[in-house]
């Protein structure tokens, strides 16, 4: 059966988790005993409702103060898929944790309260889904049943939300309004907006099409270990562990390593459950080749006729995610890219984003937390690397501050502006 | 061929492989609990041909199921792997934590104290657990690598960032990392993976009889270890094992599936959660495992 991640994103108390226990709730798929704690520590609390939230925010803080902090996995399944749920927070103190939740979705729910309309909040959460690249988006707008099932406030945030993201690199995106609290249009169709004719939430995230998401197109197989059994009975054996990163390898392709630029053929593939004749993007494999090359962790194989960028001089959209230093232009950072780890400077702030208005403010030197900016880096070692847009795993990197190995910033390489 | 699993377990299988290329000295928790197997069996295949590059390692409280410790050796002999076992009788012995007294004690939270004294003895700097996001809520909440100060501490109000792919194993000299390679499997899935590989494990996960008595609305098995007060009455029941863990802590559940079959199509309509059906130790407190965690348990 195929699998799902999606994440849900949106302001603060625009009802994100709320939408997640009715998911779970309206579709079987919560416990008894973890509906009897809730219902426990609801009454306890002395809720008028069984508050959903708390399926998802489990920790102690989170309860105290009755807000997301850091993202929730869950689980659930129908018969038509299996779903890998990122719950996240809304608060904009906790902005790093809900990038690490929708950085590697197949879609974002973007949740917003029908009262209050598109807030900075919803913008700030949109442009990063965006710049993430996450490439299917279901608008929600909640809370229908605080403003009379309205479909003229439905039109309205729909215009609203549009003439924003027209400014946005969105591709497929869906709005639908709902109640989360009251199950409106979440599993079951709403009978108090007779006027809306799309489909159900559950439904929408059981049909969308998601096999063309991957690019299949150009080979990238990052090399992550190498296997070289010191046994008797596999004196030869010299093995290429990875993740494939983009395209189709085949037994008997020819094959270019990078950096080195040295070739030779596919001889076999080893799947973690035997012999395979190919490997596709995600799968987890191991490389058998047939020269005797000099390979190590860090090395790109790919097609002799579809190579990477190589380089040493980056260009990339980069978030700012550590709250003790903001980002210096020429401090040495860690750089972390595939299975290579480098060193980095930022040598030039082009511009940072304006969140609220997207206009590109200029002179700046520094990023701070939660800030997002256009930025060249130099690194120590050359970057083998793809458009962002063209392949998320071969166009993503990290930023780590050596002190602290705090994870700084998240970067989206981008090819030079010209 | 692609399996309704291959996703789950190419994650796994990377997640591994990159802690043996980045960490000096990695260790896999091995309870033979049927996490624990499951993560081994995939490590195994995660450098195959070659052997593991790391050793295996218990925590042995010392109050077990005979079943699993039979299993546990066996299973580590099979597969050539080296064993080390962190023993909370020998914490004990030596004065660094006070036993446990009393009808309803359990050495579980005991536990803690060897586990950390045994990383730092070993200097292991990354250490593999096989718990699930979907066990418990403060589980749902852990990163892949999960940070531990030197202290062993967990700060769940601080997590690094991850994303994508890419995990950060930057530490300072005594600190840690706790791995979870199969963070995103549910109970459903390891029970198909061991279905779908014919993966051994200790008997007493399939149905069979035993002397059990009533405590909490649990089955609790009698050991040498866990007797009944004089209220509680010892029957002989039809019972399994969902979690295997210290048999003070860890109830059976009635059950007639003695195959994996079965046991799949009893997990598929369960209505109650794994650590809800099975473990004492949670029941009580609303955030006992994100209390736990913080100072240093798995
Ligand atoms: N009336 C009404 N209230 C709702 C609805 N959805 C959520 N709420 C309420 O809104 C409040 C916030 O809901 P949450 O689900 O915690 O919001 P959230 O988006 O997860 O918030 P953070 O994770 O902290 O950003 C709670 O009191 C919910 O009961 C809805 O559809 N209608
Ligand atoms: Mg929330």
């Amino acid at each position: 059966m195929e699998r799902l991640r999606f994440a849900t994103v949106g302001s603060v108390d625009d009802g994100k988790s709320t939408l997640i226990g009715r998911l779970l709730y309206d579709s079987k798929s919560i416990f008894e005993d973890q509906l009897e704690h809730i219902e426990a520590v609801s009454k306890r609390r002395g809720d008028d409702y069984v508050d959903l939230s708390l399926l998802t925010d489990g920790l102690r803080a989170e309860r105290e103060q009755g807000i997301t902090i850091d993202v929730a996995y869950r689980y659930f399944a129908t018969p038509k898929r299996s779903f890998i749920i990122a719950d996240c927070p809304g608060h904009i103190q906790y902005t790093r944790n809900m990038i690490t939740g929708a950085s590697n979705v197949d879609l974002a729910i973007v949740l917003i309260d029908a009262r209050t309309g598109v807030i900075e909040q919803t913008r700030r959460h949109s442009l990063l889904v965006s710049l993430l690249g996450v490439p299917h988006l279901v608008i929600c707008v909640n809370k229908m049943d605080l403003v009379d099932y309205d479909q003229a406030v439905f039109d309205r945030i729909r215009e609203e939300f549009e003439e924003f993201a027209s400014r946005l690199d969105l591709q497929d995106v869906t709005f639908l309004p709902i109640s989360a609290l009251a199950g409106d249009n979440c599993v079951t169709r709403s009978t108090n907006m007779p006027w809306f004719e799309g489909s159900t939430l559950l439904h929408h995230l059981e049909s969308v099409y998601t096999a063309s998401d991957d690019n299949r197109i150009d080979t990238r197989f990052p090399v992550q270990f190498v296997i070289r059994p010191q046994r008797s009975d596999f004196p030869d054996y010299r093995g290429f562990a990875g993740r494939v990163a983009g395209g189709v390898l085949r037994v008997g392709d020819d094959v270019m390593v990078l950096p080195s630029g040295l070739t030779s053929t596919i001889t076999g593939i080893d799947s973690p459950l035997g012999p395979v004749e190919k490997a596709e993007p995600g799968d987890a494999v191991t490389l058998l080749l047939a020269d005797d090359l000099s390979i190590t962790r860090g090395d790109m194989i790919c097609r002799p006729n579809n190579r990477p960028r190589v380089s040493q001089e980056l260009e990339a959209m980069l978030c700012w995610m550590d709250d003790a230093s903001p980002m210096q232009q020429n401090k040495i950072y860690s750089i972390k890219h595939t299975t290579n780890t480098a060193r980095a400077k930022i040598t030039d702030v082009l511009y940072r984003l304006n969140i609220s208005n997207l206009h590109r403010e200029t002179g700046v030197s520094e990023l701070k937390m939660n800030e997002i900016g256009r930025v060249t880096l130099h690194t120590t070692a050359p970057i083998m690397f793809d458009d962002y847009h063209q392949n998320r795993s071969t166009g993503c990197f990290i930023i780590v501050d050596e002190a602290t190995g705090q994870t700084a910033g998240a970067g989206m390489l981008l090819s030079p502006r010209t | 061929m692609k399996t309704s699993l291959s996703g789950l377990i190419d994650e796994s299988v990377t997640i591994i492989r990159e802690v043996a290329a980045e960490f000096e000295r990695p260790v896999l928790l091995f309870s033979g609990g049927k996490d624990s197997v499951v993560m081994l069996h995939l490590a195994v295949r995660a450098f195959a041909p070659a052997r593991i590059p790391f050793p295996v390692m218990h925590i042995d409280t010392g109050h077990n199921f005979d079943e699993v410790i039979e299993f546990r050796d066996r299973c580590v002999a099979d597969m050539g792997v080296q064993l080390i076992v962190g023993s909370v009788q020998a914490s004990i012995d030596a004065g660094r934590i006070a036993d446990v007294t009393g009808p309803r004690a359990s050495r579980n939270p005991l536990q803690t104290v060897t586990l950390l004294d045994s990383i730092a003895e070993h200097k292991f700097d990354a250490v593999f657990g096989g718990a699930r996001r979907d066990e418990e809520r403060a589980r749902a909440k852990e990163r892949v690598y999960s940070h531990r100060d030197s202290f062993g501490q967990w700060d769940p109000k601080n997590q690094r960032p991850e994303l994508w792919g890419i995990y950060n194993g930057r530490h300072r000299q005594g600190e840690h990392f706790r791995i979870f390679p199969i963070s995103n499997w549910t109970e459903l899935d390891i029970w198909s993976f061991i279905a779908e590989y014919n993966i051994d494990l200790p008997s007493i996960y399939y149905a069979h009889r035993r002397p059990v008595f009533r405590r909490d609305n649990m089955w609790m098995a009698v050991t040498p270890f866990l007797q009944p007060e004089a209220n509680e009455t010892v029957v002989e029941e039809l019972v399994r094992f969902r979690t295997v863990g210290d048999a003070t802590c860890t109830a059976a559940i009635e059950s007639v599936a003695t195959t994996v079959e079965d046991i799949i199509a009893e997990t598929s309509v369960a209505r109650i959660t794994e650590r809800g059906a099975t473990r004492a130790d949670d029941r009580m407190s609303e955030a006992g495992m994100e209390d736990r965690k913080r100072t240093g348990y798995f």
